[in-house]
């Protein structure tokens, strides 16, 4: 075990699959003698050379179309997209393109390429550079989505992906990249659709991820003083999403409260609102809750944006309205 | 064999591939009126010299991207009609398993990295498979085919400098029909040279696409370049589609005259005249004509004869949700 940087984890990941596989190399913009805006790729470029890091012009279909196109013909490409919110510009090659072939081959053709994707709010980074835009994906058949919350996962899930057969979107918060994790020396691939409990605890489970997570943790450790047991979970796939886990966790609690920064309308909360609903529902003794971005873009302000963004005071708040049972939880804000 | 034999020979088979791309289509326009093949066609009749001069330029290894007008293109690279049909007729023994249809054919064995609904969505993907046969190291191309609709779409013009910046074995061929769907090209675009667009990629070409043995100089000598490691061309091959942007549009927004100029330039009549006049008898076209429509006659049968796909095979070929052991519908 030793202590290791989010994005450290990242780059051993991707290191070690390069080493592994010749077929994978990075592209992305500054990605290589820049190391990447967020620094994840420092040190590869002089590691692997300009034949497996692409460092590429400001073309962002262009790039993911590379990838998936050379995807298609044998390679295992590592897109990254600099902040998430500029996927907006290559949704035909991931949306239209990657997610389809697989199907639209009848099982032929894969496109194993994997897209990482800097995602959520940090420090006033406004309306085009802090949106949480899973859910979109989450949506679109054919894609699988990850959002690793720790180092340890992050190193995993991403080795995981790159050696998925599909198109795998992995979503890393801004924020999370300066945390330090315990990790251990090896780490192998984290199969897609296993979460993990985070906290146990007996009276609710509380769903997140990402950065989210952490305020969740703050917020059950406040309600602990309260005598409110509350159990983490950390699904750490989106997709495929661990159902299992959903379901013993509530089979102990009854109750479910699911924590985003995405904004609430059609996000991934209410798919995993509607799983419970659907699939789980004796087992659930009270409404369920999701305390989630608002439905606004991203402001600017700080003020402005933390009131956006559920922090541990909102999520430990929905938790006690969830215990008591009473519907308080879309509270005016 | 005498070499002016033998390229004879070639010649005779560049005009049973644009024949069998001819019948081919007018055959799959009246399959459809009949009620055998259900959703879009979009018929590659009149720029059959484009495809097939420009696949004669390449070599196995070699990969192409294709349109939503695509059945030319698979064809010329050595697709076989019959799954091409079973296809369209949304049967098990179709190049897609019935779950593409005539938008999204597709073999990756035969380097044909498949027809798509996206205008503009093959050409960076084509660049992408250029990436990768470059890193290869195997001297091998790939071709993107699109219309002149595509060259006002942002992934072109993303691909082209990509490509010409990083030196990447890409021939693109922009077909110009002088169409984008329904709107004619002065209504598209400021420019009638596409090929001017490459401008600032220094690597522009105009070809007459009417004629194959033209387009497949015009493709050999981009195919040759890219081969070399110099880099990408963009080929503007001029051509035009004799019927509407898909079976069903009348085409009524052409002006009176426009369609029987360009029929008196027929890809397919113009290439006969060639080959009668370097002495091709017509009795060998006939027999190129017949096996040709003998060849689709199977096809349809065997189209015709594949088993439906069963329902929960729409499941299958993509992660899905289970619930108890079932996929989750």
């Amino acid at each position: 075990m030793r202590k290791l940087r989010y994005g450290a984890a990242i780059a051993e990941a991707l290191a070690e699959e390069m080493e592994r596989d010749p077929e994978v190399f990075l592209i992305g913009e500054d990605i290589g003698e820049a190391g990447g805006v967020f620094g994840v790729t420092r040190g590869l470029f002089k590691k692997f050379g300009p034949d497996r890091v692409f460092d590429t012009p400001i073309s962002e279909e262009a790039i993911v179309g590379a990838a998936v196109g050379a995807a298609l013909v044998g390679a295992r490409p590592v897109v990254e997209v600099m902040f998430g919110d500029f996927v907006t510009l290559a949704m035909d090659m991931l949306v239209n393109q990657a997610a389809k072939t697989s199907y639209m081959t009848g099982g032929r053709i894969g496109v194993p390429v994997t897209v990482r994707m800097v995602t959520g709010t940090a420090g006033s980074t406004a309306g085009q550079h802090s949106q949480s835009l899973e859910a979109w994906f989450v949506h679109t058949p054919g894609l699988k989505v990850v959002a690793p919350s720790n180092a340890a996962d992050a190193k995993g899930l991403v080795k995981a992906a790159i050696r998925d057969p599909d198109p795998v979107m992995v979503f890393e918060h801004k924020l999370l990249y300066g945390r330090s994790d315990q990790v251990p020396d090896q780490v192998d691939p984290l199969p897609l659709g296993e979460g993990r409990v985070v906290r146990e605890g007996e009276d609710v489970t509380v769903v997140s991820y990402l950065h989210t997570l952490y305020a969740a943790l703050e917020a059950a450790e406040r309600l602990e003083e309260e005598g409110i047991s509350v159990e983490v979970l950390d699904p750490r796939s989106l997709v495929p999403f661990d159902r299992r886990l959903l379901s013993d966790s509530l089979r102990k609690t009854g109750r479910l409260l699911v924590a985003h920064e995405a904004p609430r309308r059609g996000g991934v909360g209410a798919e995993i609102a509607a799983i419970a609903a659907e699939e789980m529902w004796d087992l659930l003794g009270a409404p369920i809750t999701r305390v989630c971005g608002a439905n606004t873009p991203m402001p600017y302000a700080p003020e402005l944006e933390g009131f956006v963004i559920p922090d541990a005071a909102r999520i430990a708040e929905g938790i006690r309205a969830t215990v008591k049972g009473s519907p308080g939880r879309l509270t005016p804000v | 064999m005498t070499g002016r034999n033998m390229n004879l020979d070639h010649d005779i088979e560049l005009f049973r591939s644009m024949y069998l791309i001819r019948r081919f289509e007018e055959r799959a326009a009246h399959l459809r009126q009949q009620g055998f093949i259900p959703g879009f066609l979009h018929p590659y009749v009149g720029q059959e010299a484009v495809a097939v001069g420009v696949c004669a330029a390449l070599e196995e290894g070699d990969v192409i991207t294709s349109t939503h007008r695509g059945h030319g293109h698979m064809l010329a690279r050595g697709a076989e009609p019959n799954r091409m049909y079973a296809e369209l007729y949304a049967r098990q023994d179709g190049y897609n398993r019935a779950k593409g249809g005539s938008l999204h054919m597709i073999d990756a064995e035969l380097g044909f990295l498949g027809a798509n609904g996206i205008v503009g969505g093959g050409i960076p993907l084509a660049t992408g498979a250029a990436l990768q046969k470059k890193r290869e190291g195997k001297k091998r191309v790939a071709v993107s085919f699109f219309g002149d609709g595509a060259t006002n779409e942002g992934s072109f013009h993303e691909s082209l400098n990509l490509s010409a910046l990083w030196l990447l074995p890409v021939v693109f061929v922009c077909e110009n029909n002088f169409y984008g769907e329904f709107t004619p090209q002065h209504k598209h675009q400021p420019i009638t040279e596409i090929a001017r667009r490459a401008d600032s990629y220094a690597m522009e070409v105009v070809v007459e696409g009417n004629y194959v043995l033209e387009v497949r100089k015009a493709a050999q000598e981009a195919v040759d370049r890219a081969r070399a490691g110099e880099g990408p061309t963009l080929i503007e091959a001029r051509t035009y589609r004799h019927r509407g942007h898909y079976e069903g549009d009348m085409a009524r927004y052409r002006p009176p005259g426009e369609l029987e100029e360009w029929m008196a330039r027929d890809p397919l009549v113009v290439f006969a005249k060639h080959l009668r006049d370097r002495g091709v008898d017509d009795s060998v076209l006939r027999e190129v004509r017949q096996a040709v429509e003998d060849r689709l006659d199977g096809a349809a049968r065997f189209a015709e004869q594949s088993p439906h796909p069963q329902p929960g095979e729409a499941l299958e070929d993509v992660y899905t949700e289970t619930h108890q052991g079932m996929a989750l519908r």
